[in-house]
């Protein structure tokens, strides 16, 4: 008993030392907060297109529109952000390598200077709904800035959230996996 | 002129002071964000000073001049404006942000230790002082040895003899 009581100090170190360690991982993000959206079914919503002839999104594509039954991503994003630009050359890819349509809704921003970044630099949606209060983004998704990419799966569920700019690390460690899943 | 220089002094003291008053208590909330109705404009400060903003992280809502959190405060009084009540504001909030976007966390099973653990800690540290100085007490100290008990002998004799030891009666 007393000896007890002698090492418990050493016992305490031990478990505050690995809890410090394991704390120091540098995949471990402290500021990643898992979203209370995955595993719910998606907000209904209605972003008109960019240009009048185009189609926008809305939910009911998920459910009973073009997309029924496929894997989506969903992609927030603006002109005025500049991890989007990054982000950008990514999102053609992820499409491709996954083989799903990725949906962009561009948040908070004006239509004339969205049509000058797709121009600029490319336009990798399969469709495009504008934001312009950034309502959707907020209500409907819970997002905290852009870019946030969400999963949608054939059910129109939530199923991953990436708060931030892709990375190819992250599409083909996690991404790709979970798409391919979701697919089954 | 000593007495205008006098004046000026706690002029200035008192506006530093009042300053500084102001300066804990910042205003992010725009004129224009405010609700006419007084009564629902409290109601909606209240629980934006508990509403963390998701990007500042420690500041509430309520201090952030953050785009996201401009947008909150509004999304929380259209919803007083159409009559909900403060829980369901909070509720809209933590089913899109979590329980994160709550500056107090809800006490629930999880969360259980994070409040009551340091009393746990205070009530835990307590007992063992208790139990440590209960054991100490209760032990009886061991007989001097001969040779010890003539050491104290010396020693008490030795101070008996001081002339400024009262209890020895001799108070003179």
């Amino acid at each position: 008993m007393r000896r007890l009581l002698f090492i418990l100090p050493l016992i305490v170190l031990a478990a505050l030392t690995a809890i410090f360690v394991l704390g120091l991982n540098p995949n471990h993000d402290p500021r990643a907060i898992d979203s209370p959206l995955i595993g719910k079914k998606i907000a209904s919503f209605t972003a008109p297109a960019l240009a009048d002839g185009q189609p926008g999104i809305a939910d009911s594509d998920f459910m009973t529109g073009a997309y029924k039954g496929q894997v989506v991503a969903i992609n927030f994003f603006a002109s005025w952000c500049v991890p989007c630009r990054a982000e950008h050359p990514l999102l053609k890819k992820l499409g491709s390598e996954a083989g799903i349509p990725v949906l962009g809704l561009a948040w908070k921003d004006k239509k004339e200077a969205l049509q000058g970044f797709l121009d600029e630099l490319g336009n990798p949606y399969a469709r495009i709904g504008t934001d312009e209060n950034g309502r959707i983004g907020i209500v409907g998704f819970g997002i905290t800035g852009v870019p946030e990419t969400f999963i949608i799966d054939k059910q129109g569920i939530i199923r991953d959230r990436i708060p931030g700019p892709l990375s190819d690390e992250l599409i083909t460690t996690q991404l790709l996996p979970l798409i391919k899943d979701l697919q089954k | 002129m000593i007495r205008q220089i006098r004046h000026g002094l706690i002029a200035g003291l008192v506006a530093g002071v009042l300053l500084a008053g102001f300066a804990t208590t910042s205003f992010a909330v725009r004129p224009d964000e405010m609700l006419s109705d007084p009564a629902l404009e409290a109601r909606a400060e209240a629980i934006s000073r508990d509403i963390r903003c998701v990007v500042c992280q420690s500041q509430s809502i309520e201090e952030s001049d953050a785009d996201i959190a401009h947008d909150l405060r509004e999304l929380i009084r259209e919803q007083l404006k159409a009559g909900a009540t403060d829980d369901q504001v909070r509720a809209f909030l933590v089913a899109r942000y979590g329980d994160f976007v709550l500056l107090k966390p809800p006490f629930e099973a999880k969360t259980a230790l994070i409040w009551i653990g340091p009393f746990l800690l205070l009530a835990g540290a307590a007992a063992g002082i208790y139990l440590f100085y209960r054991r100490v007490g209760r032990r009886e100290a061991a007989p001097l040895d001969p040779a010890e008990q003539a050491r104290l002998d010396k020693f008490l004799k030795a101070h008996d003899d001081h002339p400024d030891d009262r209890s020895q009666g001799g108070a003179a």
